[in-house]
C-alpha cells in the first residue's frame, strides 16, 4: 500500500485579531480566517457536517456570510475537483476551529490558502454555536467581519455594517450567473435538449442532467422566452441563486411564457420561487432559512421521507391542504418540510411543470432526491406534443 | 402509517451477562425499547437473566423474566406467555441467536410468534459472510459504489492453508461466521498464526466456517449507524470515524463523531452505499451499522460488515447525536414510520432527518490487562476492550482530552512531565496497537518526531496527528510562558487541557491553577446536545462542557440532587453501580427533586437523556465535577450531591468535594474514610465487640513481614483503597510475600498494604443493608459458594443463605448494625463478613452500594438503592416503610419460608484473551476479581436456581455423558458424595490416576484417563485434554493444587474454555452442580416472571 504524503505545510499563523459585528450590536471576537480586511453580507447559517468546499462556490450564498456550525472546518482541504462553480461565492466565513493540516488523497492545499487566494475574509475562534442561536431567535440580519487594518472601535464598525444593503429586495442572480450562453454535453447517446437558466446555477445541476443524457444549454439569467426556445427545447430548466424572488419580474415572466407553451418545466430553489410566483402566489422570507444537508422533505405524492441539501432563505406561499386554481391550470404543494412545514415543491396538474426549493443535485448533500432529475426526464419523453406548439 | 393494531403483546430478549464485546450498551437498548412498548399499550414481556440491569427491573416489562437465555428456557416462556410478537434486535448477538434458533426449531411456528424488526433472511444476509459478499455484488451493480474485500470461505483447515495463495499471501485476516465482538478474529502474518487462530475460529462458529481476507491494515476506518422504517425512508443517524486504522476492533478503537476526514463526496458515497445496503438485505425496520474502509492513498472504499441489528456502535450514536436508536427501532418495529416519531430533544421536528453535531465527540475504550498478566496486551480484530468512556468538546482537541482523563486510569491522560525517551524507540513502539499507543505517540511527539514519521509508524491519519501536534505546541508554549497569561491559560483550557495537566506543565498544584483559572473568571460554559446544530431550539436538558462564550443551562426552582455516576465500566465496577445511580434518579425525581446525572460511559441507562431532569456527559474528575456543581448553584438551590452509588470513582472525590464546600448527602466522606483505613475500621469493630481476622498495616516489607509471621501464613494482602479485589492475593510465604511486594509497589506508593489472615474453609457471606441512623434494614444475606479467598464479584452467591440458619442471621443483623452505627452510615453498607468454626469475622466493610445490590433487590422485590438515596437525604426507614417503598414489617433477612432461592453466578471473560504465544490464560478463580458480569438464577429450590445460574452463564448443565473430575488433595474428602451422586444420575466419570484411586475406594467406578503431563499413551490413548479438545468431556471438575503443580489444571481448564465445556473449579460448586443437575433430569424446572416472585414474596411477609 502507497502511503499519502502528509501534507508538510504548516500553517503557523500568527493570531491576528478580528470582530464579527451584527447588525444588532452583538459582536463576537475571534481571530483572522482567510483573508484579512472587512466584509459585508447577510449573516446565515449552514449545518452541513461535511461540504464546506461546495457551500463556498454555491452562487446562491452571494452576499452571505456563512457561519459554519460544524466546529471543524478545513479537515480535507481544497481540490479543482467540488467546485460548484467558477468562484468562492460567500461574502464571508465564519468558523469555529479551522483546520491545520489537511488531509486527503485528493486536497491541493489547504482551505485558507484558498480563501485568501481569492479574498474572502473570514473569522475563526469564536463561539459559533452562540452566534447560530442568535440568528435563530433575532433571525438572518447584516453582519460585518473586520481584521487587521479594518479594525476600529466597535461604534464605527456597527455603523458601516447598518450602511450594508439588505438582502430583502435584492436582485443578484444577475451578478452571479453567466454572461454567455454555454453547452454541457449529454454523457452518452443524447436523448434531449434542455434550456437551463442561469441564475446561479451549481455545476452538479447540468451534470445530473447530462448524466441522463440530456445536453443542456446553459443561458444568461436575463435570456428571453425567445432566447430558449431558440436552442428548441425539450424541457427548461430554472437554476438556484441568490436574492430575493420579488425582484424576479423578467424570470417569472419568461417562465410564464414556458406554461403558456407547456413546455416540461423544472425549477430547483430560485426556480421553485419563480414559479411560485409565476402562479400567482406570493414568497416570503424565512427567519433565518433553512440552510444544511439533513432537512427532511416529504413527496406528499408518494408519502416517503428523503434527507435533503437545503440553502434557501425565500420561500413560496402556498396552501398545504388544497389544490389551487391559477392561470395555468391547478397546482399543488408536492413536497413539503417536516420540520416546520414550509412549502419545498409545487406541482402543476394541468401543465408539465414541476418544482422544488431544496437542492436535488446535493453537492453538498446527500442524494435521495436524485429521483426528481428522472421525473423531468419523463415529463419530457411523455410530452413531445408540448415542443411543438413552441414555435408558433 | 400509525401503529400495528394486531399486536397486543411482545417478547423481548435481553443481552444476558456483562461480556467483553456485548456489555451495558444492550441494557441502555433494551431498557428504553421496553419503555417504548409499555407506553404503546403493549404487554411486554422480557427476558434476560442479568440481574444487574435496569432493564430488568420489574417496573420496565409486565412479565420480566431472569431466566436463561437458551432456546429451551425462552420456548417455556413462550408457551406460557404467547405472545404475539418477537423483537430479537435490541439484545446484541445473543437475542438475535436465539431468535434464530427458536425460528429454525419450529419453537416461533408451533406457538405463532411473528419476528418483528428483522426477519431471518435479511439477518442471516447481514451475518453470513458469503451471503453479505454476495449483497455487496449486489449493491456495486446497482450504485457502481462498494467492494469487499477480496476474500475466500472456508470450512476445513486444508481450505484455509490453501486459500491463503489464492488472497496474494500473508498478512490475511482471519473472521469466524456468526460470533459476537469479532470473537476469534485476528491478524494471521504466517502459517503458524494461521492454523492457532483460524483453528479456534471454526470451533467457535457455530457453522465451523471462517473467512479468510486480503489486509486492509492501515487503512482508514469509518462506521454508519442506519435506520430504516416499513416504508423504505432510510437515515443515516451518526458517521464514526476511527482514529485508529484498519487492524484494531472498532471496539478498542479511539473513535470520533462525527467523520474528521471525508469529504462530502466521500462521505455521500459511503451514505449511499449505505443505504444500499441496508435495502439489499432487506432489514425490515430498525437499525443497522456498517462498517469501511478507505485507502488513504486512493480513497478506495471497502465494506467490512454489517450489524443488522442495534449494537454498540448505535448506544455510542445514540449518546453522541442525542438520536434514541433503540427507542425509535422499537417504534418502528411496531409499525410506526419515522416521519410519524417526533424528536425528542426538539419535540417540533420529527425523527426522519439525520443529526447534525456542532460538538465532536471522541469515545476511548478502557482495558483491564493488569486483571490479566499472561494476556497478550496487543490490540487486533477481537475485541479485548472491557468499558469505555465518551466525551464531547467543542473541537477535537478538547474532546480528546476529556476523554482521555474520563478513563480515570494513571497514565491515561497526556503527560508532558519528564524526559520523553527515544524517539526511534517509540515510534517503533507506536507501530503495534496496544492500550495507551496514543501516550506513546504523544511521547515521539515531543522526542522530536515529525509527522510524517507518526503516520508513517502509526497509519493514523494525518489531520489528527496534527491535532496531536497541536496540543504537544500548546504544551510547549504553556511550559516556556514566562507568566501564564490570562490568554494562554484559555486557550490551553479550550483544547481540553485539564488543570492537573497545566499544573504539571508549570509545576503548580491543580488546585492553585483551578484558583487561578477562577480568579479570571475563565469557567467552562455548557452547550445542549441538540441533534440539530441549534437549529431548532431544543426541550431536552442534555449538556456537556466547553471553554466557549454561551453557557446554556437554564434556571430552575426545585432543589436538584447530584448523583455521580461510575464512570466507564471496568471490572469490579461495572453495569451494578449504574443500576444503583438510575434508581436514585427515578426515586429523588418522584420525591420532589430535580435530579442531575453526571457520567461519561456511553454504555449506560444513565446517561440516557431521559433518565434524569437533566444529563452532564462530563468526566468525573474533581475539576469536572466542580464545575458542574458551580453550574448548577447558579442554576437553582442544590440540596448535594450522591456519592455513594457510583462505586470507587465517586467515592474517591467525596472528601475533595466536601473540603471544596460542596454538600453531599448520606454517608460523609469522614465515615468512608473511616470504613476504608484499617486502624479506624479496627476500632469500630472493637467497641461493636466483633471479631476481625487478625490483621496489620505495612509501608513496607519489614513491616508485611512482621505481621504475617505472627498472623501465621497463609495470609490475604492487598493495597486498601481499591475495588475489585486489585492486587489482592493469597500469600503462601515469606518468598511469596517479598514477590508481592514488589509488583504491587505502584499500588500501594500512596495507601498502605492490608494483611490479613486468610481463613481457609470459610464461608463467605455478603450483606447489603440500609442504616438511617437509628433503624437497620437487613437487604439481604447472601452466602458464597466457593469457599473464602475468592473474590466476591467471582463467586456464586445464593439468596436467602442455603445453609444459615436463625441463629447466624441474627448475629449478622447485629454486627451490620453495629458497623453501620459505628461508621455513620447514613444509606447503603455492604459488609463481607466469614464464618469459619462458628466464629463470625468481619472482613471488611464499604459503606457505599455494593455490586450486589441490584441482585438483592430482585431477589427480595425490594428497591434497596432507591431507598438508599432517600435515606440520604433524610428519609427514615420507618418512612419509607410507611410509604411502601420497603416492606412494612420485616426485611431481607427475615423473607418467608417458601421465598424463592436466587443464585448469583459469575461470568468470566476467560475465552477473549490470549498470550502472546496465543494459549489461553488460566481460569482459577482468586481474591482478585476478574469477571465481567453476572446472570441470576431464580426458582423455588437451591438445585434448579443453580442449574439456571449456570445455564445462563455458561451454557446448560449436561444431563448425561462423562464428567471429567481432577481436585486437590484437600477437596479429596469432599468428593465422594458428589461424586456418587453424578454416578447414580447416570454420569461416566473420568478421573486421573490419583483422583480415581480415591473415588474407587469409595466404591465409585471411574475410567483412568492420561493426565495431559502424560503424553499420548503408546497405542495412542488420549490425555485428558485431548478427550475435551474432541468434545467426548461433558462437565469438568477441577480445582487448583495450590501454588505448584498447576500446569495441568491450566491445560484442562484453558481447553474447556476454548470448547466451552462447563468447568467447575471448586468442590462446592460441584455438589451444587449435582443438585442442579438431579433438578433438570426430573424436569421440575419451569419459568416464573419476577413480578409472580414479588408477589409470592409479599404475600409471605403480609
Amino acid at each position: 500500500m502507497t502511503a499519502p504524503a502528509p501534507t508538510t505545510l504548516r500553517l503557523r499563523r500568527e493570531r491576528v485579531p478580528a470582530v464579527l459585528v451584527l447588525e444588532d450590536g452583538r459582536s463576537f471576537h475571534g481571530q483572522a480566517y482567510g483573508a484579512v480586511g472587512e466584509t459585508f453580507g447577510e449573516a446565515v447559517f449552514n449545518t452541513g457536517m461535511s461540504g464546506y468546499q461546495e457551500t463556498l462556490t454555491d452562487p446562491s450564498y452571494h452576499r452571505q456570510v456563512v457561519v459554519m456550525t460544524a466546529p471543524q472546518i478545513g479537515n480535507t482541504g481544497w481540490n479543482d475537483e467540488d467546485d460548484e462553480s467558477r468562484r468562492i461565492w460567500v461574502a464571508g466565513f465564519v468558523v469555529r476551529d479551522p483546520a491545520r493540516t489537511p488531509s486527503n488523497w485528493r486536497s491541493l492545499r489547504p482551505l485558507d490558502e484558498e480563501l485568501t487566494t481569492q479574498g474572502v475574509v473570514g473569522i475563526s475562534g469564536i463561539d459559533t454555536r452562540a452566534l447560530t442561536r442568535h440568528l435563530r431567535e433575532r433571525g438572518a440580519m447584516r453582519v460585518g467581519i473586520f481584521s487587521g487594518p479594518a479594525l476600529a472601535d466597535e461604534a464605527t464598525l456597527l455603523s458601516r455594517v447598518l450602511q450594508a444593503p439588505e438582502m430583502k429586495g435584492a436582485d443578484l442572480c444577475a451578478e452571479v450567473a453567466t454572461t454567455e450562453p454555454y453547452i454541457v454535453p449529454a454523457v452518452g447517446g443524447k436523448r434531449f435538449t434542455v434550456a437551463a437558466v442561469d441564475l446561479g446555477i451549481k455545476a452538479m445541476t447540468p451534470q445530473r442532467m447530462a448524466e441522463r443524457g440530456i445536453e443542456v444549454h446553459v443561458l444568461p439569467a436575463n435570456s428571453t422566452v425567445e432566447d430558449i426556445y431558440a436552442v428548441n427545447p425539450d424541457g427548461v430548466f430554472f437554476s438556484n441563486g441568490p436574492g430575493d424572488p420579488a425582484t424576479a419580474d423578467h424570470q417569472v415572466a419568461v417562465m410564464q411564457g414556458v406554461l403558456e407553451r407547456k413546455t416540461p418545466l423544472f425549477g430547483i430553489c430560485f426556480g421553485n420561487q419563480i414559479l411560485g410566483r409565476a402562479l400567482g402566489f406570493g414568497t416570503y422570507k424565512l427567519k433565518y432559512g433553512h440552510r444544511g444537508i439533513n432537512q427532511p422533505v416529504q413527496d406528499r405524492t408518494t408519502g416517503k421521507v428523503e434527507v435533503t441539501a437545503h440553502n434557501h432563505g425565500f420561500a413560496v406561499n402556498a396552501p398545504l391542504d388544497k389544490v389551487s386554481d391559477t392561470p395555468y391550470g391547478r397546482a399543488e404543494v408536492s413536497h413539503v418540510c417536516l420540520n416546520d412545514d414550509v412549502v419545498e415543491g409545487l406541482q402543476c396538474l394541468d401543465t408539465p411543470a414541476f418544482s422544488v426549493q431544496y437542492h436535488p443535485e446535493a453537492a453538498a448533500g446527500p442524494h435521495d432526491a436524485a429521483y426528481l432529475f428522472d421525473r423531468f426526464v419523463d415529463l419530457m419523453a411523455g410530452a413531445p406534443a408540448a415542443r411543438t406548439t413552441a414555435g408558433s | 402509517m400509525p401503529k400495528r393494531t394486531d399486536i397486543k403483546s411482545v417478547l423481548v430478549i435481553g443481552s444476558g451477562p456483562i461480556v467483553i464485546g456485548q456489555a451495558a450498551e444492550f441494557d441502555y437498548s433494551g431498557t428504553q425499547a421496553c419503555r417504548v412498548l409499555r407506553s404503546e399499550g403493549l404487554r411486554v414481556v422480557l427476558v434476560n437473566s442479568n440481574p444487574a440491569t435496569i432493564m430488568t427491573d420489574p417496573e420496565i416489562a409486565d412479565a420480566t423474566y431472569v431466566e436463561p437465555i437458551t432456546p429451551e428456557f425462552v420456548e417455556k416462556i413462550i408457551a406460557k406467555e404467547r405472545p404475539d410478537v418477537l423483537l430479537p434486535t435490541l439484545g446484541g448477538q445473543t437475542a438475535l441467536n436465539t431468535a434464530i434458533s427458536l425460528h429454525e426449531n419450529g419453537t416461533l411456528d408451533k406457538y405463532g410468534v411473528e419476528l418483528i424488526g428483522a426477519n431471518v433472511e435479511a439477518i442471516h444476509k447481514g451475518e453470513d459472510r458469503q451471503l453479505f459478499k454476495g449483497v455487496v455484488e449486489a449493491v456495486n451493480a446497482k450504485i457502481g459504489h462498494g467492494e469487499s474485500a477480496r476474500s475466500v470461505i472456508c470450512h476445513t483447515m486444508d481450505e484455509i492453508i490453501a486459500g491463503v495463495d489464492t488472497l496474494g499471501g500473508y498478512p490475511v485476516v482471519v473472521r469466524p461466521s456468526f460470533t459476537m465482538g469479532g470473537a476469534g478474529s485476528g491478524f494471521a502474518h504466517d502459517e503458524e498464526d494461521l492454523r492457532r487462530i483460524a483453528g479456534q475460529g471454526l470451533a467457535l462458529s457455530p457453522t465451523t466456517e471462517v473467512l479468510l481476507e486480503e489486509s486492509i491494515l492501515g487503512w482508514k476506518e469509518y462506521e454508519l449507524e442506519l435506520m430504516r422504517d416499513k416504508s423504505d425512508n432510510v437515515v443515516v443517524v451518526c458517521s464514526i470515524e476511527n482514529f485508529d486504522p484498519m487492524g484494531v476492533h472498532t471496539g478498542d478503537s479511539i473513535t470520533v463523531a462525527p467523520a474528521m476526514t471525508l469529504t462530502d463526496r466521500e462521505y455521500q458515497t459511503l451514505r449511499d452505499i449505505g443505504i444500499a445496503i441496508i435495502r439489499e438485505v432487506g432489514v425490515d425496520t430498525g437499525g443497522c451499522n456498517i462498517q469501511f474502509a478507505i485507502n488513504p492513498a486512493d480513497g478506495r472504499i471497502i465494506v467490512i460488515e454489517m450489524n443488522p441489528r442495534v449494537s454498540r456502535s448505535s448506544a455510542l450514536a445514540s449518546k453522541a447525536t442525542g438520536f434514541p436508536i433503540a427507542k425509535i427501532a422499537a417504534k418502528l418495529a411496531v409499525g410506526y414510520t419515522l416521519d410519524e416519531i417526533p424528536n425528542d430533544i426538539t419535540e417540533q421536528t420529527p425523527a426522519s432527518f439525520e443529526p447534525t453535531l456542532d460538538y465532536v465527540v471522541v469515545k476511548v475504550p478502557r482495558f483491564a490487562f493488569e486483571k490479566f498478566p499472561s494476556a497478550d496486551a496487543t490490540l487486533t480484530t477481537t475485541m479485548k476492550s472491557v468499558g469505555e468512556a465518551m466525551a464531547m468538546g467543542r473541537n477535537f482537541p478538547e474532546a480528546l482530552n476529556k476523554a482521555l482523563r474520563s478513563l480515570e486510569k494513571k497514565g491515561s491522560q497526556f503527560s508532558w512531565a519528564g524526559e520523553p525517551g527515544d524517539k526511534d524507540a517509540l515510534l517503533t513502539k507506536a507501530q503495534v496497537p496496544t492500550d495507551g499507543r496514543i501516550n506513546t505517540v504523544m511521547e515521539a511527539i515531543r522526542a522530536g518526531a515529525t509527522q510524517e514519521e507518526v503516520f508513517e509508524s502509526t497509519k493514523i491519519d494525518p489531520w489528527f496527528v496534527d491535532q496531536l501536534f497541536l496540543l504537544d505546541e500548546i504544551a510547549a508554549e504553556l511550559a516556556q510562558a514566562e507568566k501564564l497569561t490570562p490568554e494562554l491559560l484559555r486557550h490551553a483550557k479550550r483544547h481540553g487541557f485539564s488543570d492537573q495537566q497545566v499544573g504539571e506543565i508549570r509545576d503548580l498544584k491543580p488546585d492553585v491553577v483551578r484558583e487561578v483559572r477562577h480568579a479570571l473568571g475563565i469557567r467552562p460554559v455548557f452547550k445542549t446536545v441538540d441533534t440539530c446544530a441549534a437549529e431548532f431550539a431544543a426541550k431536552t436538558p442534555y449538556f456537556y462542557s466547553s471553554y466557549d462564550e454561551e453557557s446554556e443551562v437554564a434556571p430552575r426552582t426545585k432543589p436538584a440532587v447530584i448523583i455521580l455516576g461510575s464512570g466507564p465500566n471496568r471490572i469490579g465496577q461495572g453495569i451494578e453501580f449504574d443500576y444503583s445511580c438510575v434508581h436514585a434518579s427515578f426515586a429523588l425525581s418522584e420525591a420532589g427533586y430535580e435530579t442531575v446525572m453526571v457520567n461519561c460511559n456511553p454504555e449506560t441507562v444513565s446517561t440516557d437523556y431521559d433518565t434524569s431532569d437533566r444529563l452532564y456527559f462530563e468526566p468525573l474528575t474533581l475539576e469536572d465535577v466542580l464545575e458542574i456543581v458551580h453550574a448548577e448553584k447558579q442554576a437553582g438551590p442544590l440540596a448535594g450531591v450522591i456519592v455513594q452509588l457510583g462505586g470507587q470513582t465517586p467515592l474517591g472525590l467525596a472528601q475533595a468535594l466536601k473540603d471544596n464546600g460542596v454538600p453531599i448527602v448520606g454517608t460523609q466522606p469522614e465515615a468512608i474514610d473511616l470504613a476504608e483505613e484499617r486502624g479506624a475500621f479496627g476500632r469500630v469493630l472493637k467497641e461493636a465487640g466483633l471479631p476481625a481476622p487478625k490483621h496489620g498495616t505495612a509501608f513496607s516489607f519489614d513491616e508485611a513481614k512482621a505481621i504475617a509471621d505472627e498472623i501465621g501464613y497463609p495470609v490475604l494482602a492487598r493495597p486498601s483503597y481499591v475495588l475489585g479485589g486489585r492486587g489482592m492475593e493469597i500469600v503462601y510465604d515469606e518468598p511469596s510475600l517479598a514477590s508481592y511486594l514488589e509488583r504491587h509497589a505502584g499500588l500501594i506508593s500512596e495507601h498502605p498494604v492490608l494483611i490479613d489472615r486468610f481463613l481457609d474453609d470459610a464461608v463467605e457471606i455478603d450483606v447489603d443493608a440500609l442504616y438511617d441512623g437509628t433503624e437497620l434494614y437487613l437487604g439481604g444475606v447472601m452466602e458464597h459458594i466457593e469457599e473464602a479467598g475468592i473474590h466476591s464479584g467471582d463467586s456464586a452467591c445464593a439468596l436467602p443463605p442455603i445453609t444459615l440458619g436463625g441463629y447466624d442471621i441474627k448475629r449478622l443483623r447485629t454486627s451490620t448494625e453495629g458497623i453501620a452505627k459505628g461508621v455513620g452510615v447514613r444509606g447503603l453498607i455492604n459488609i463481607q463478613f466469614a464464618l469459619s468454626g462458628d466464629i463470625l469475622y468481619v472482613l471488611e466493610a464499604n459503606p457505599r452500594a455494593s455490586r450486589t445490590v441490584p441482585f438483592t433487590s430482585k431477589a427480595t422485590a425490594v428497591p434497596l438503592a432507591k431507598a438508599a438515596a432517600r435515606i440520604s437525604l433524610g428519609a427514615t426507614i420507618a418512612e419509607l416503610r410507611a410509604e411502601g417503598m420497603l416492606p412494612a414489617e420485616g426485611d431481607g433477612g427475615t423473607l418467608p419460608a417458601d421465598a424463592p432461592i436466587s443464585v448469583k453466578e459469575a461470568v468470566m471473560p476467560w475465552s477473549r484473551f490470549r498470550d502472546v504465544h496465543g494459549r489461553g490464560v488460566d481460569t482459577v478463580l482468586g481474591p482478585e476479581m476478574r469477571s465481567t458480569g453476572e446472570v441470576m438464577g431464580i426458582d423455588k429450590v437451591f438445585g434448579t436456581a443453580y442449574a439456571k445460574s449456570q445455564a445462563g452463564a455458561y451454557g446448560a448443565l449436561p444431563t448425561k455423558g462423562k464428567v471429567f473430575v481432577s481436585v486437590a488433595n484437600r477437596d479429596k474428602r469432599n468428593l465422594v458424595f458428589p461424586a456418587r451422586a453424578l454416578v447414580e444420575l447416570g454420569f461416566e466419570v473420568l478421573a486421573t490416576s490419583g483422583t480415581a484411586e480415591v473415588l474407587q475406594r469409595g466404591g465409585i467406578p471411574a475410567t483412568v484417563v492420561r493426565k495431559h503431563s502424560d503424553g499420548e499413551g503408546p497405542n495412542g490413548e488420549r490425555t485428558i485434554v485431548q478427550l475435551i479438545h474432541d468434545g467426548e468431556v461433558d462437565l469438568i471438575i477441577n480445582t487448583p493444587y495450590g501454588t505448584g503443580g498447576r500446569l495441568d489444571g491450566y491445560e484442562i481448564r484453558t481447553a474447556a474454555v476454548s470448547r466451552g465445556v462447563p468447568c467447575l473449579t471448586t468442590v462446592q460448586a460441584m455438589g451444587a452442580a449435582v443438585q442442579g443437575i438431579d433438578a433438570l433430569l426430573r424436569d421440575e424446572v419451569g419459568v416464573m416472571s419476577l413480578q409472580e416472585h414479588a408477589e409470592l414474596i409479599n404475600a409471605g411477609r403480609k
